[in-house]
């Protein structure tokens, strides 16, 4: 009887089981897929638009979001003769095959070999080939290859690629959400934890200064902390996060005094288990499921937040960008540019949505009613 | 038998749910005749509630019913929810085990028993709620008239269990389901509740189905009963006939199923290992603003008892006595004053860290076994716990060796150490919270209701086990319980105690059979009125 | 009764002064003051301001007369907003904000929690996906989305409604930005509600009623009751929150209300403005805790006043 069994059956823990009941959870399952998706364009994607999110196209202002390839052919004639006329001279018998433009530019004084960088310095062409010189240098016959372009999501008032500064953006969102809640989680679940667990006189004063912070303008707050830190990426979502622990703290105090009165951390108690055994092993990994919800809430709700800071000019500064900040630009130019506005409050809203889900799913996985 | 009023046929529920189909109801048949009262006994799980909540259109919404219910004529399976209401309440009506949240706290109890009358009768507001006042006075609600306008929060469970007859019987039902009416009850207000029931019946004749795990209850209120068993009647007949023989080995083994016999006494010059004296625990009441201190709950109030080795002494009493709150004064886990010590070294002068190497000398269990062992920690890990605080030099594998030992030691396959709590039994799980105990090979052990949240059966089973390794160690127990079957089974002495104090003391059989102080009896009565052997 | 309501009002004291503490300590130790303008004055003219408003003083003695001011219930002159006082504007404003905040959550809370009664009711079938949909979406699209896209919808394409502007308060001019707050706002008591009905259902005193006999009416009442209680201490915040005004739904409707003035006041170091804000905003605060407390007590009879 002294001696163990050979086979040791396997038990299957409550975070497996959460695990399987999340796993069907089709809501949440797909949000995890779509949210990784998006995590994943925002990370590659802007190495592979073809496009820096800060290049800035002047040709192509403000062009609407399109599948089709810049520059559209009623375009390139008008902006071959754009183009010769910087050359002072006259764009004669163009014709456009494929992705080559041909054409003769005849000008009253020889033409300087030199000036037709203007070609490419323009966003629609690359460098032109001299094919013939004729008439002392006055006519020249030329081929400009044609730059191809693809603008997804269309261009911003500056002429920068929506597409990449969209997926830019998300890099920026996403990160600063995930930054911002574990800084609040950090403190939050610290906070809490001390003061349910100390209780006493010590968590009556600590729950009364979080009353006192509730009652603060959280606006206020948060744009003193802006104006404190200046336009600083990273700090700024630092102090976010040290505004958003509030709730985090109450969820976590709460859960600790009810924690304490559990039987189980009586017995622990009774076993003569000191105070760090009773948190590391009893309480703490206790709380981890509302924690863990608390979170995938969280970071959707710090991701709003900055959106909203930067609607109100306060975020991120040019040229980096956030969804916030497309939006804002967006909303400002309804008339007209609505892509501007509409493609980033889809990325924006999806990620949101799918956060949303996966809370809502995790909540259910974890603390499962009808057993 | 007179016609029945009510009749099950071929009755099977089924529920859906994330593990599989589970058929919790299986082709259970019974009937019921008018004024009759039927016992439908059976352990947890057994399937007694889910058939008549089926019967009556009251499972969760996953659950499907087949088969046939008829009360005095009309089918009641398969029936919509708007005929069904027209007959629940009215002709058919349900009491729950739960006082305290079986009525809505958020509205008056008068509100309530007149939203049921007026539901089932065109009467008027005010001649309804004189009727609920006589229905409160039915049920011997003092000063009804004043009472009914009160919370249910401000009435105690047996009141609250009252209020929930007054309600069912309101209307003059035909039959009442009455599901474990008294398990969350005291014996003595048990008592009260059993012998109303009693009387309501002669007096307006309704029929009684009572759904119940206790047999005592059984032979005292019913003439017929029917004895369920996963989901099936396993025997049905009259109580004497089955009782006395009963054919199904699951009856005998109910049956068999109280503790009986008594402890092996300790040898009287056994030296004293805890010595308590006029230990007091009371909580000030703190108030308004300055939290002034209002009031003092005794919870604890002189209580002085003696404790040696190899002894058991049991600490009897109601809800509210102080038996818990003593037994974790002793343990200092609460705050107290007076003079505890063990083996002559005084404890109550010592500070926490100093309390601590003493702690694997004396070890709880306690009363829910599906609350006292972490939920995120394996089993093995639970049980060796105490290990990591005593004995910090072993190694892990040692660790787990001796979880594997402690784990045989209560009738467990060592081979579970690795699982959770959630995939074991109430009584299993109450085996693991032993072997955590245990496994500190401890002096003393303050069980703190250990089998009460359990079946019969299984309260047995963990008597005998508890028995055998007081026997084998030489332990002495502290054994905390309101029921006095079990603590007559364990104890040597009994200590009574009510409203923080001890009323009587004595050796276990005399103080049973012959108990000298007025409440003491009151509560012997109560318990042998259900069934306790006093001889 | 009135002794909780008078020790309600006396713990909140503490508390609103430790707020205007705090703000009015954090905007003083904020770089940057409310005179520096772009091109800077001349140094002479800097000192006449700075002594006219009393910015010369050591701090803690414009922070004292700042409270006795305040007990006295004057919140000073604007910085800014040359030759108005911070009480004159925040009158202005006020009215705006809290039209606008009032009929959000009169709205919020018919529809939030009859959505959610029907779907707590219907769990699990179409009924109950759309409202949860539907909350989610109301949860999760920001409304400085919403709001613009009404413009474009409402305004602009449809050309129903004007796109913004106060017009006195026209009914036209209120729809659309009412709509925008209360949406969030519909879709959290929605979702309170929900949670808190199917949990009420599941209740045991909800399976005694209707082993009563009781019908759908009475079981709904029922549930409501209890359900409601937590759409309660969670409008309390909230209502103090939007009668407060919103910065996002004010600047985009072009709308006098006093959500702007916290962003506004802040940026140009206002700082009578912004402590008016604060000081208002917290009353606001204090006081519909308070509401909630009492409405609390009056709808669950376990809850004493002591």
């Amino acid at each position: 009887m002294t001696e163990p069994s050979a086979t040791v059956m396997q038990g299957r823990s409550l975070w497996a089981d959460a695990r399987d009941r999340l796993r069907r959870n089709r809501a949440a399952m797909t949000s995890l897929i779509v949210l990784g998706i998006i995590t994943l364009a925002c990370l590659l994607g802007p190495a592979l638009t073809g496009h820096p999110y800060d290049r800035v196209y002047p040709d192509y202002v403000k062009v609407a979001a399109s599948v089709t390839a810049h520059p559209t052919p009623d375009k390139i004639v008008p902006a071959i003769e754009r183009v010769a006329s910087r050359l002072r001279a006259k764009a004669e018998d163009i014709r456009v095959e494929g992705d080559i433009a041909r054409l003769k530019l005849v000008a009253p004084r020889a033409i300087d070999e030199r000036s037709l960088a203007f070609f490419e310095r323009s966003d629609l062409f690359h460098a032109a080939k001299v094919l013939a010189r004729e008439d002392e240098g006055k006519v020249m016959r030329i081929e400009v290859p044609i730059q191809r372009l693809h603008f997804w999501f269309g261009t911003d008032g500056n002429g920068r690629d929506l597409f990449t500064r969209t997926l830019i953006a998300g890099r920026v969102s996403l990160a600063i959400g995930l930054l911002a809640t574990f800084v609040a989680i950090l403190i939050g679940v610290t906070y809490g934890a001390v003061a349910g667990y100390v209780g006493g006189r010590t968590d009556t004063l600590m729950m009364r200064a979080v009353d006192v912070l509730y009652s603060l303008p959280f606006i206020f707050f948060v744009i003193m902390l802006v104006v404190f830190f200046g336009r600083n990426f990273v700090l700024m979502f630092l102090a976010v996060g040290a505004v958003e622990w509030l709730d985090m703290a109450r969820i976590v105090r709460g859960q600790t005094l009810s924690l304490k009165r559990r039987e189980f951390v009586q017995a622990a108690d009774a076993l003569g288990v000191g105070p760090g055994g009773i948190l590391a092993r009893h309480i703490i990994p206790n709380t981890l499921g509302p924690v863990v919800v608390y979170t995938t809430l969280l970071v959707p709700k710090v991701i709003l937040l900055e959106s909203f800071l930067s609607f109100l000019g306060l975020g991120v500064q040019e040229p980096m960008t956030s969804w916030g900040v497309l939006i804002s630009d967006g909303a400002r130019n309804i008339q007209g540019a609505s892509y501007l506005l509409i493609f980033p409050a889809i990325f924006l809203t999806t990620t949101l949505f799918c956060l949303n889900f996966i809370g809502d799913g995790l909540r259910d996985a974890l603390d499962p009613r009808d057993r | 038998m007179p016609e029945a009023i009510f009749h099950i046929r071929n009755l099977d529920v089924r529920f859906r749910t994330n593990q599989g189909d589970v058929h919790a109801v299986k082709s259970v048949s019974l009937s019921i005749g008018p004024g009759e009262t039927l016992a439908i006994v059976g352990e947890s799980g057994s399937g007694k509630s889910q058939t008549m909540l089926a019967s009556l259109g009251l499972i969760a919404s996953n659950g499907s019913v087949t088969g046939s219910a008829r009360l005095t004529g009309h089918e009641l399976v398969g029936l919509g929810e708007a005929p069904l209401n027209t007959i629940r309440g009215r002709r058919v009506t349900m009491i729950f085990q739960e006082p305290m949240t079986s009525l809505d706290p958020l509205f008056t109890i008068g509100q309530q028993i007149v939203s049921v009358i007026r539901r089932h009768r065109d009467i008027g507001k005010a001649e309804a709620r004189k009727e609920a006042i006589a229905a409160l006075e039915r049920v011997r609600i003092p000063d009804a008239a004043r009472r009914i306008d009160a919370y249910p929060h401000e009435m105690s469970g047996g009141q609250r269990q009252r209020v929930m007859i007054a309600m069912a019987l309101a209307n003059k039902p035909d039959l009442l389901v009455a599901d474990e009416p008294t398990t969350a009850l005291d014996v003595t207000i048990q008592a009260e509740i059993l012998d109303l029931l009693a009387e309501l019946q002669r007096e307006m004749g309704m029929a009684i189905a009572f759904i119940t795990h206790d047999l005592g209850i059984v032979r005292r209120i019913a003439r017929r009963v029917v004895v369920m068993r996963r989901g099936e009647v396993v025997e049905q007949g009259p109580v004497a006939e089955v009782f006395g023989n009963p054919r199904h080995p699951y009856t005998r083994m109910l049956l068999d199923a109280e503790p009986k016999g008594l402890k092996a006494p300790a040898p009287a010059d056994s030296p004293v290992l805890i010595e308590a004296r006029d230990v007091k625990v009371h909580f000030p009441i703190r108030t308004g603003l300055l939290s002034r201190v209002t009031n003092v709950v005794k919870a604890v109030d002189g209580v002085s008892i003696t404790l040696r080795r190899g002894e058991t002494v049991g600490i009897v009493g109601e809800s509210g006595s102080g038996k818990s709150t003593l037994g974790r004064a002793i343990m200092r886990m609460i705050p107290a004053t007076g003079s505890i010590s063990f083996e002559d070294r005084a404890l109550l002068p010592l500070d926490k860290a100093a309390m601590r190497p003493l702690r694997r000398q004396i070890q709880l269990v306690f009363q829910d076994p599906y609350g006292s062992l972490s939920p995120r920690m394996t089993v093995g890990e639970i049980i060796a716990e105490g290990l990591l605080v005593h004995e910090p030099h072993l190694s892990a594998a040692e660790r787990d060796r001796r979880a594997a030992e402690a784990l045989n030691e209560v009738q467990l396959d060592a081979a579970l150490r690795n699982r959770f709590p959630h995939e074991f039994s109430g009584g299993q799980r109450q085996r693991i919270a032993i072997a955590r105990a245990m496994i500190l090979k401890p002096r003393v052990v303050i069980l703190d209701e250990p089998t009460s949240a359990l079946d019969r059966s299984i309260q047995k089973a963990i008597v005998e086990l508890l028995r055998d390794l007081q026997q084998k160690h030489g332990l002495s127990y502290l054994f905390i319980s309101h029921d006095l079957a079990i603590v007559r089974a364990m104890s040597d002495r009994i200590l009574v105690m009510k409203d923080g104090r001890v009323v009587e003391e004595g050796e276990t059989v005399p103080l049973i059979r012959a108990p000298r102080e007025a409440y003491t009896q009151r509560l012997l009565a109560a318990a042998a009125e259900i069934g306790l052997d006093r001889s | 009764m009135l002794s909780f309501v008078f020790r309600r009002f006396l713990t909140a004291i503490p508390t609103l002064f430790v707020v205007v503490t705090l703000s009015f300590f954090l905007m003083r130790v904020a770089p940057g003051g409310p005179f520096d303008l772009e091109q800077p004055l001349e140094a002479k003219i800097m000192e006449n301001l700075q002594k006219a408003y009393g910015l010369d003083r050591p701090l803690w003695e414009q922070y004292l007369r700042y409270l006795g001011n305040l007990v006295r219930g004057d919140l000073g002159p604007s910085f800014y907003i040359r030759d108005f006082s911070v009480a004159e504007i925040l009158m202005q404003g006020l009215p705006v904000s809290i039209t606008l905040g009032s009929l959000a959550i009169l709205i919020a809370l018919l529809f939030g929690t009859v959505f959610g009664t029907i779907a707590g009711l219907k769990q699990n079938t179409p009924t109950d996906y759309a409202v949860v949909g539907f909350a989610t979406a109301g949860v999760t699209i920001p409304n400085f989305v919403v709001a613009p896209l009404f413009q474009i919808i409402f305004g602009l394409t449809l050309a129903w409604l004007p796109v913004g502007g106060w017009n006195d308060g026209a009914i036209r001019n209120v729809i659309l930005p009412v709509i925008v707050l209360a949406l969030p706002q519909i879709a959290v008591v929605a979702r309170m509600t929900r949670a808190s009905m199917i949990e009420a259902l599941r209740s045991d005193h909800i399976r005694t009623l209707r082993s009563l006999g009781l019908g759908t009416r009475v079981i709904v009442l029922h549930a409501l009751r209890g359900a409601i209680l937590p759409v309660v201490s969670y409008l309390g915040p909230t209502a103090a929150a939007l009668l407060t005004g919103s910065v996002v739904v004010e600047t985009i409707f072009g709308l006098p209300g006093i959500g702007r003035y916290f962003v506004e006041g802040a940026l140009n170091r206002d700082y009578t403005l912004v402590m008016g804000t604060v000081v208002v905003v917290a009353i606001f605060v204090l006081f519909f805790n308070m509401i909630v407390d009492i409405l609390y007590a009056l709808l669950d009879p376990r809850v004493r006043y002591d």
